[in-house]
């Protein structure tokens, strides 16, 4: 009794930031429909840093742009709940969700170099998405994206709100894009593979602002991604998708310590570990490819892929608990998240 | 930015250099005008006579130098048949080529560019299908036939505007129409293939992302792009308008410069032939010019080039 109500008072005060249940995108295309979002269930709590992870066309992408608004009007959404912060995102008018776009919910898209109009200077574009928000004066405005601008590491960045995109190189296009996204100070970022475009080096750079910025102003980020190495740096909480559908969903640490799904435990077997991975070996690949989204998938989606899969995988596994907030779409998710050895080519010696 | 005119500005010097060359050149091909001038009944004595009196004998390098010297000046020597100043005869039949030109061009800008943009916010809808068909009429009727239209029903029939003449605004209002409607077609395509690549560009959706007013994210983000192609595109437009309206202004009897050049080409008078052909060119290079730095201020990448 005393139990429910802690869990209910809870609940009220700090109910998580965005709830997003059974999240269904459908786009029809020439042969039918594909399902590029089959039903997914996560939500984000206010200032942490939600990974979700996946390959290309696990629907990823769909995801971001659903909460943002801002498929391709053909795109239908469906959910069971969709809310950010009170407000139902299935419902809301297209107004006031404009009114929430780009400042209680922001995006940086993947591709900087394309990302920003050529037309106009930069400190133009930085500014308008603020005045757009706020009644705010035209300095004001130029006051904010340059502090911004300073704040994300641009130097000479006075100069640099009059340059125009195509006299700054990718990496600083990127920190211009991430300064724009915190023009309102949003609740959420949604970061669209911000770094897959960049160099090495770069995309170290820009994790670390990332992550730096999201603790300085407490703003909640969905990182998308398909690079584990990325997530394991700087994630709070990831969601594995597989083909439409959140596949694993854990803490950080819980993922990678006990990954409780064939596909989850097949991508970390890809990644090259130093002292692991002994030279000259072969990566383990997942075998197959992803199955197509147009038409209904029945069963487990990664049973023709998975090396575990038996019978019961005919049938559609549903997301169980392995362990308190860690969740497995797999019909041996206990087995499997008992500690086994991950890597088959750990040194011995 | 000033760097870029600068450059251009040379580089259209030059060009209407050449082009006073080809000019001057051309007539001299066109056989001996001595004896053209003269006419068939000339004997041998009196085309020597006017071979000196033209300056014909001298050598082709200094009646270039002449020529050109006096172009300069804006004086193109004086026409064989009106028996005035060339610029006189320029001068006084540039305002109605210029008025016809321009409001041609503005006709043509002010339905192709919102009828492109409409038809591709709207695209396979009944809008989009009717700009199509306008844009296909336009093309493929003759303009000479929709003047003659035009004068049949406005002129003729509904008595709204003068069937002819330049005395009167009205006089141009129909000219204007049928000459700026066959240029809508080409640039309302334009416009339209432009809002359609540009709006699915990354930074269109990065706009919507911000937030920002379907009326921002189109005409702030997307028509500006979309219009630098047909900028360019005006500009010859106007030039052909300006040179090429010799139809139109004999279909509504205009008393304008292609009216002026196609008389003065059947009747052999060469220095008026020479000056408009010159004069039309340097409208080109100067709309081309004025076309680079506008589009040069539309989009910030072409300054450096």
């Amino acid at each position: 009794m005393s139990n429910l109500s802690t869990a209910e008072h809870s609940a009220a005060t700090s109910s998580p930031l965005l709830t997003v249940k059974q999240l269904r995108v459908d786009l029809p295309v020439a042969k039918g429909t594909l399902h590029a979002v089959r039903g997914i269930d996560f939500h984000v709590e206010r200032g942490e840093m939600l990974c979700l992870v996946g390959e290309s066309g696990c629907g990823k992408s769909m995801t971001s742009l659903a909460l943002m608004g801002l498929l391709p009007r053909k795109a239908q959404v469906n959910a069971d709940c969709l809310n950010f912060d009170g407000v139902d995102l299935l419902t809301v008018p297209e107004r006031e969700r404009s009114n929430l776009r780009g400042a209680r919910m922001a995006m940086i898209f993947q591709e900087p170099m394309t990302a920003l109009n050529p037309a106009y200077t930069l400190g133009n574009q930085l500014s308008e998405a603020l005045r757009r928000h706020q009644r705010v004066s035209r300095q004001a405005a130029h006051d904010r994206a340059l502090y911004l601008l300073k704040r994300v590491g641009i130097s000479a960045a006075e100069e640099r709100m009059r340059q125009y995109p195509h006299q700054l190189s990718g990496g600083l296009r990127q920190r211009v894009m991430i300064a724009m996204a915190l023009m309102c100070e949003p609740d959420l970022i949604i970061a669209d593979e911000p770094t897959t475009a960049l160099d090495v080096t770069i995309q170290a750079q820009i994790l670390h602002l990332l992550r730096d910025l999201q603790q300085e102003f407490g703003t909640a980020i969905i990182f998308i991604t398909h690079d584990l190495g990325v997530v394991a740096r700087i994630a709070d909480r990831v969601a594995v998708m597989y083909a439409g559908e959140v596949i694993e969903t854990a803490s950080a640490q819980a993922l990678f310590k006990a990954p409780s799904h064939p596909y989850t435990q097949g991508l970390l077997r890809c990644i090259p570990t130093p002292g692991k991975t002994l030279p000259g070996s072969r990566l383990q690949a997942i075998p197959g490819v992803v199955p197509s989204l147009v038409g209904k998938i029945e069963g487990c989606a990664f049973c023709n892929r998975c090396d575990q899969a038996d019978e019961r995988c005919r049938t559609t596994p549903p997301l169980q608990a392995v362990a308190g907030e860690h969740f497995s779409r797999c019909h041996f998710a206990h087995q499997l998240a008992s500690p086994a050895p991950l890597n088959d080519q750990e040194v011995t010696s | 930015m000033w760097a870029f005119v600068f450059k251009r500005t040379l580089i259209a010097l030059s060009v209407a250099l050449t082009i006073s060359v080809l000019c001057f050149s051309l007539l001299q091909l066109s056989g001996d005008l001595a004896l053209s001038i003269g006419g068939p009944e000339a004997t041998a004595e009196q085309v020597e006579q006017i071979r000196v009196d033209y300056g014909l004998d001298r050598p082709v390098i200094q009646q270039f130098t002449t020529w050109l010297w006096g172009a300069v000046q804006l004086d193109f020597g004086r026409s064989y048949y009106y028996q005035s100043e060339v610029m006189d005869l320029v001068v006084e039949r540039l305002p109605v080529t210029m008025t016809l030109g321009i409001l041609a061009l503005a006709i043509a800008l002010g339905v192709s560019i919102p009828l492109g943009v409409v038809a591709a916010l709207k695209r396979g809808s009944w809008i989009d299908r009717m700009a199509m068909a306008i844009a296909v009429t336009g093309q493929a009727m003759p303009n000479f036939w929709f003047g003659l239209t035009l004068i049949i029903v406005f002129a003729v029939k509904l008595q709204w505007f003068p069937a002819a003449g330049s005395d009167s605004w009205q006089g141009f209002v129909l000219p204007a129409v049928a000459l700026g409607y066959y240029a809508t077609p080409a640039m309302m395509r334009l416009t339209r293939s432009g809002m359609l690549e540009v709006l699915e560009a990354d930074y269109i959706r990065t706009a919507r992302a911000k937030g920002l007013r379907t009326g921002t994210v189109i005409f702030k983000h997307a028509l500006r792009n979309a219009v630098i192609p047909v900028v360019a595109l005006a500009a010859v437009e106007l030039g052909f308008m300006l040179g090429g309206s010799v139809v139109i202004e004999t279909v509504f009897s205009l008393r304008g410069l292609g009216q002026l050049a196609w008389n003065a080409i059947s009747r052999n008078d060469y220095p008026v032939v020479q000056a408009i052909v010159l004069i039309i060119a340097l409208f080109y290079i100067v709309l081309t010019l004025l076309a680079d730095i506008l589009n040069a201020a539309l989009d910030p990448r072409l300054r450096a080039r």
